[in-house]
């Protein structure tokens, strides 16, 4: 009992922080078809950025200079690359921020070096929120579902309340209506793309020291983030974001989860034996096999629902 | 098949067949082991790359697991080469590839049911999750697999069709071209098929391919095994190689290095990604060894690729077809040249630019000597930073301007050219 | 057709290009073949430890290398690749080096180990030695032993006797948690038996694999081993596994020791923090107050000058020993030919820096040195990589205490 109500917490966070990069993404994705591989490079960004501004301005600033700056960036790769790319059709998009991986990689490499930041939770948040069952719950979780929280809110004020955001939500259902009807897509392209690693930054800054900041973490969050988008389903910020709880929870629980398919067989009377290929996979408990759970999560939802959760239209 | 193309399918394989002498080593009577295992990769890779323009180029498939058919045939091969080496299947070496083509298609069969019935990016996305799944897999189940440490094996198995022992690297790699003059030959053979015709209709427009009676999702599932059985050839052949599979083999980096691979090359054109191969393995094998910043260069290659010229590098050649046909070549000579230099400071910046930055943060820490272009070079000293920005700067500005004539020359010889035809 | 000639000429100038790199001799000096990850994800593994190397490598030459001449390494990138690392000594092989060394992964270990030996077979007049610096899977010197290869580090299993008699009396519970691949899981084998051999009153109450680097939050496994009420955690995970682990430990304010393997690894330090502060302990052979601990001024100076110029720790005392094992087999073999090399390494014995013995076993090549149990303090004399806290020895277990027998049954050539 006491593992479940942890685990449903520590899920909920860590949902809350894959909802921030897939929201993005899911907007990129819809409006300009493109699947933004260099999303998750951006969120490390976002994290090295937010470790420069805290050493020399401070933690609350990071929290606003470093997303600028990656929208800043984003927008710069809209403008000066995606833009020149995109009649060159999607694969070519696809593939161009896929080069963009590697540089930033690199980049990030040759600027900070290889080996890990000492980017650390302020101290102002480093106290424990309230215990459950002798565990204690540590405030920066609490700030970060906070964060999160008033992100999904600002999110869908302005997409319901605002001009753009009514453009945005037209562009993401039929573009080429809305670019019929005048309005600047490219424009909005741009603004998504930006918005999108804007946000990316932000889960980046509040990410980098809840997990560690290292070259590594671009590829450890991207893969995650881009099974939580096509699950989700395209041109659904909904679908994304339930996504996202599902995905955490999934990640979060198998761990706890020592039971293998063997031991389902077991009361039926079949019970395998470990030392083949067979038996082998049917006695691994789930635990182990966690990380593998969402890739076949996303392959079985695309082939008996190609939309996705709460997909509006084809991929 | 024409005279001509004979000709040029006998001209290449004896290029490769004469390739490894040329860089015999006489200083100790043997040929050279690295150029041999570099040409030895660069045939694996080449079928790779022609096996994943099975699906990219002819159907329109953007796939993302296509290293995983590459490393189950090489898994495979590990597999049957131990099981012939006690004696248990009488397979000789040579023949062991076709082995593990069946291996790859085995297994093309089963995903690509899943995989192709849908296309386009839900298509790309499948196969990514397929991809993710069989290399987390491959950690995870030690007995075909062998986890982490991967499966080996002894290719000398003393069962050969030409009584070879397959000792020397220089033996399997004439297997190697062997096999890939034959898959390279079935598989451009393959695109002059119906199949191969009707896979071209439905990449272009498969509403109409529908119309027309045949069902685009038949199409692609044919292609998507066939292509499954080429890579796993060349996973059998890369068992045999290093005598040992990991799960890089079927992990995700080789994955998209065979879309690099057809994408650089140029897919249109049945050649490109034999050309893109050849490109990128020398820039992992030889480029790695002089900088560890590699990958930044292959990222830039793959951007200004994506962004100047998406056919690839046999896209450009063959933009000059029909100038050269029409004898105006002559006229592009002077733009070209005109671009050599300002196109030589700008790389040599950003290489300059590339190589000292990443001194001073991780090569200086390692405590090696930064070599650049054949001379030791101080990085501390302002002088190596001021030529390096210099040239990048000027480089570019003076290359921009450049490209400029060169797009006015190259229209104005297109448009007569046009205009003529 | 133009086509083809551009094609020929561009294919023929780059494998030109990039052969002119292989192609390069002298004679004054050793080369030692370095194959490593220089680039991707282990990329800062390779790097950190030809750091160590070139340090080594500047005092042996300034002692005089062998035979008078000097050593010098050739790096190879193998990016953690076996097929990789297998091409790259095919250059070693065709540049004629007599030696091979590699550090970083089992994986490509076993691999080399193979390669080498598949070598040495079919090539006689071009033999060369495998000096294994860091593979540590038990095997290797076990059911792969070869005679080629000379492991000059101290095993996993050595290492798990080592952690286990290493052990507080006062812990009677653990709970074990390795990464799921090749390493964890001999950690975790190796873990057990001699948790039952040597301490037989302490308790298993947990024993768990958990995914390799993937892991984004351990906090659920915190709520398990909270539940578990273990009051030790023995762990192989280093870097990003072990940091995470500890973050969400602390963050969930669970009371524990975190008896690790390999926590000194550089850049441990730095992401671990104040967090490990008095409770992070780890299996090493040196750290930076080692010499203080045992006054030895030579060793003293040896630290203070590599402090000049490096930001991590420095650990790997047992390269500074295959040096002077290497270095002593070449002047007894009076070349650098591999069988005479590898006879004269087979049952060496030297002293290293700090006085004690160190033997390389001849049955299966194995090195038998000494090691330390540290724990992470701010009371430590000198710190690790700037943050305030640095290793301080709680115990140290002689290379003579970690001989354990081996399965060993060496192919020695004939000549």
């Amino acid at each position: 009992m006491e593992v479940l109500l942890v685990s449903l917490l520590n899920g909920l966070v860590y949902g809350m922080l894959l909802f921030m990069l897939a929201s993005g993404l899911t907007l990129i994705f819809s409006m300009m078809g493109v699947l933004n591989f260099a999303h998750g490079s951006i969120y490390m960004l976002g994290a090295y950025f937010a470790y420069e501004s805290t050493r020399w301005i401070g933690f609350w600033s990071a929290l606003l200079i470093a997303p600028l700056l990656c929208g800043a960036i984003g927008a710069a790769i809209e403008i000066w690359g995606l833009r020149r790319v995109h009649h060159n059709g999607h694969i070519a998009e696809l593939l161009f921020t896929f080069g963009l991986v590697f540089i930033i990689g690199r980049s990030v490499q040759m600027a900070w070096g290889m080996l890990p930041m000492p980017y650390r939770v302020p101290a102002s948040l480093d106290f424990p929120l309230f215990t459950l069952y002798g565990l204690q719950f540590p405030a920066y979780r609490g700030f970060m579902l906070l964060i999160s929280a008033g992100m999904l809110g600002g999110i869908w004020l302005l997409l319901k309340r605002t001009r753009v955001g009514m453009i945005i939500q037209a562009a993401l259902t039929h573009p080429g209506m809305t670019a019929a009807l005048g309005h600047n897509v490219p424009l909005v392209f741009t603004i998504v793309f930006a918005g999108g690693c804007f946000l990316a930054g932000l889960a980046g800054v509040i990410g980098g020291n809840y997990q560690s900041t290292e070259p590594g973490i671009a590829d450890a969050m991207g893969p995650i983030v881009f099974v939580v988008v096509v699950f989700g389903g395209l041109g659904s910020l909904a679908g994304c974001f339930i996504a996202s709880i599902i995905m955490g929870m999934v990640v979060t629980f198998s761990v706890v989860i020592d039971a293998s398919i063997a031991d389902l067989l077991r009361p039926i009377g079949i019970v395998p034996r470990s030392d083949d290929l067979l038996g082998e996979i049917l006695t691994v408990p789930v635990a182990r096999i966690g990380a593998l759970l969402p890739l076949l999560m996303m392959v079985l939802i695309l082939f008996f629902r190609p939309r996705g959760l709460l997909g509006t239209r084809d991929t | 098949m024409t005279r001509r193309s004979a000709i040029i399918w006998l001209t290449l394989l004896a290029v490769a067949i004469v390739l490894p002498w040329l860089f015999y080593d006489f200083a100790h009577h043997r040929p050279a082991g690295f150029v041999i295992s570099m040409l030895s990769q660069m045939g694996m890779m080449i079928i790779l790359a022609l096996s994943y323009n099975m699906l990219l180029g002819q159907a329109g498939l953007f796939s993302l697991c296509h290293a995983t058919f590459f490393g189950f045939g090489g898994y495979s091969t590990i597999h049957f080469l131990n099981a012939a080496g006690a004696g248990e299947l009488p397979v000789p070496t040579e023949l062991m590839p076709l082995l593990a083509g069946l291996s790859g298609l085995g297994l093309a069969i089963v995903f690509g049911a899943m995989a192709t019935k849908q296309r386009a990016t839900a298509f790309a996305m499948i196969t990514l999750g397929i991809g993710e799944l069989v290399a987390t897999a491959a950690l995870m189940f030690h007995h075909f697999f062998g986890g982490e440490g991967g499966v080996s094996t002894d290719r000398m198995i003393d069962q050969s069709l030409f009584g070879l022992s397959y000792a020397s690297g220089i033996q399997v790699y004439y297997l190697i071209v062997g096999w890939t003059f034959v898959a390279a030959l079935l598989m451009w053979l393959q695109t002059m098929t119906p199949l191969g015709r009707m896979a071209n209709a439905c990449r272009d427009n498969f509403e109409r391919a529908q119309f027309m009676g045949y069902d685009p999702r038949i199409v692609r599932f044919l292609q998507f095994c066939l292509a499954g059985f080429f890579a796993g050839i060349g996973g059998g052949l890369y068992a045999i190689t290093y005598e040992i599979v990991t799960f890089d083999a079927v992990a995700a980096p080789l994955s998209a290095n065979a879309l690099l691979m057809a994408y650089i090359g140029g897919n249109m054109v049945f050649v490109g990604p034999v050309l893109g191969a050849v490109l990128i393995t020398l820039l992992q094998s030889g480029v790695s060894l002089m900088s560890n910043s590699w990958l930044i260069y292959v990222g830039v290659l793959f951007i200004a690729m994506v962004t100047f010229a998406p056919a690839g590098i046999t896209g450009i050649i063959m933009a000059h077809g029909p100038v050269w046909r029409a004898g105006r070549l002559s006229r592009l000579i002077l733009p070209y040249l005109r671009l050599v230099v300002p196109g030589i400071a700008t790389v040599a910046g950003f290489v300059g630019m590339v190589e000292l930055l990443s001194f001073l943060t991780i090569g200086a820490a390692a405590g090696k000597h930064l070599v650049l272009f054949g001379s030791p070079i101080d990085a501390n000293t302002a002088a190596p930073w001021a030529i390096a920005i210099v040239l990048l700067v000027v480089g570019t500005v003076w290359l921009r301007f450049e490209a400029r004539y060169f797009a006015r020359v190259w229209e104005s010889v297109a448009g007569s050219v046009e205009a003529r035809a | 057709m133009v086509g083809w000639r551009l094609f020929t000429a561009i294919f023929v100038g780059l494998l030109g290009i990039a052969s002119v790199g292989a192609a390069r001799a002298a004679d004054d000096t050793i080369k030692i073949g370095y194959i490593d990850p220089f680039s991707g994800p282990f990329a800062a593994t390779g790097n950190n430890f030809l750091k160590v190397f070139n340090f080594i490598l500047e005092k042996a030459n300034a002692q005089g290398g062998p035979l008078g001449k000097k050593y010098e390494l050739v790096t190879f990138d193998d990016k953690l690749q076996p097929a990789e690392a297998l091409i790259a000594l095919k250059s070693v092989t065709d540049q004629n080096l007599p030696f091979v060394m590699h550090c970083v992964g089992s994986n490509v270990g076993s691999a080399m180990i193979d390669a080498v030996s598949k070598h040495n077979a079919r090539n006689p007049d071009n033999r060369l030695l495998y000096l294994n610096c860091g593979a540590l899977a038990t095997e290797l010197t076990n059911e792969q032993c070869d005679f080629w290869h000379f492991r000059f580090t101290v095993n996993v299993d050595q290492r798990a006797v080592a952690r286990i008699k290493t052990l507080p009396q006062s812990v009677k519970s653990v709970y074990l948690l390795n990464q799921d691949y090749l390493f964890g899981q001999s950690v975790q084998k190796a873990t057990q038996k001699y948790l039952a051999q040597y301490r037989p009153d302490v308790k298993v109450v947990g024993d768990e694999l958990v995914p390799f680097g993937k892991v984004q939050d351990f906090s659920p496994y915190i709520a398990k081993i909270k539940a578990s009420g273990a009051q030790s955690l023995v762990t192989s995970n280093y870097d990003r596994d072990l940091n995470l682990l500890m973050k969400a430990g602390n963050d969930a304010g669970l009371e524990i020791r975190y008896d690790s393997y390999l926590a000194h690894q550089p850049g441990g330090p730095t992401s671990t923090g104040p967090a490990g502060d008095n409770r992070l302990t780890s299996i090493m052979e040196f750290h930076d107050n080692v010499a203080a601990e045992e006054n030895n001024p030579a060793a003293e100076k040896f630290i203070s000058e590599w402090r000049a110029r490096a930001e991590f720790n420095f650990i790997p005392l047992d390269y500074v020993t295959m040096f002077q094992m290497l270095t002593a087999a070449i002047n007894k073999a009076g070349s650098t030919d591999a069988v005479k090399v590898a006879k004269a390494l087979e049952g060496m014995k030297v002293t290293d820096m700090m006085g004690d013995e160190n033997v390389m076993r001849a049955e299966d090549h194995q090195f038998l040195g000494p090691l330390h149990e540290a724990i992470f303090t701010h009371s430590a004399k000198l710190d690790a990589e700037k943050t305030g806290l640095g290793w301080k020895s709680e115990a140290k277990i002689s290379g003579a205490d970690l001989t354990l027998p081996t399965s060993c049954k060496m192919k020695r050539p004939a000549s």
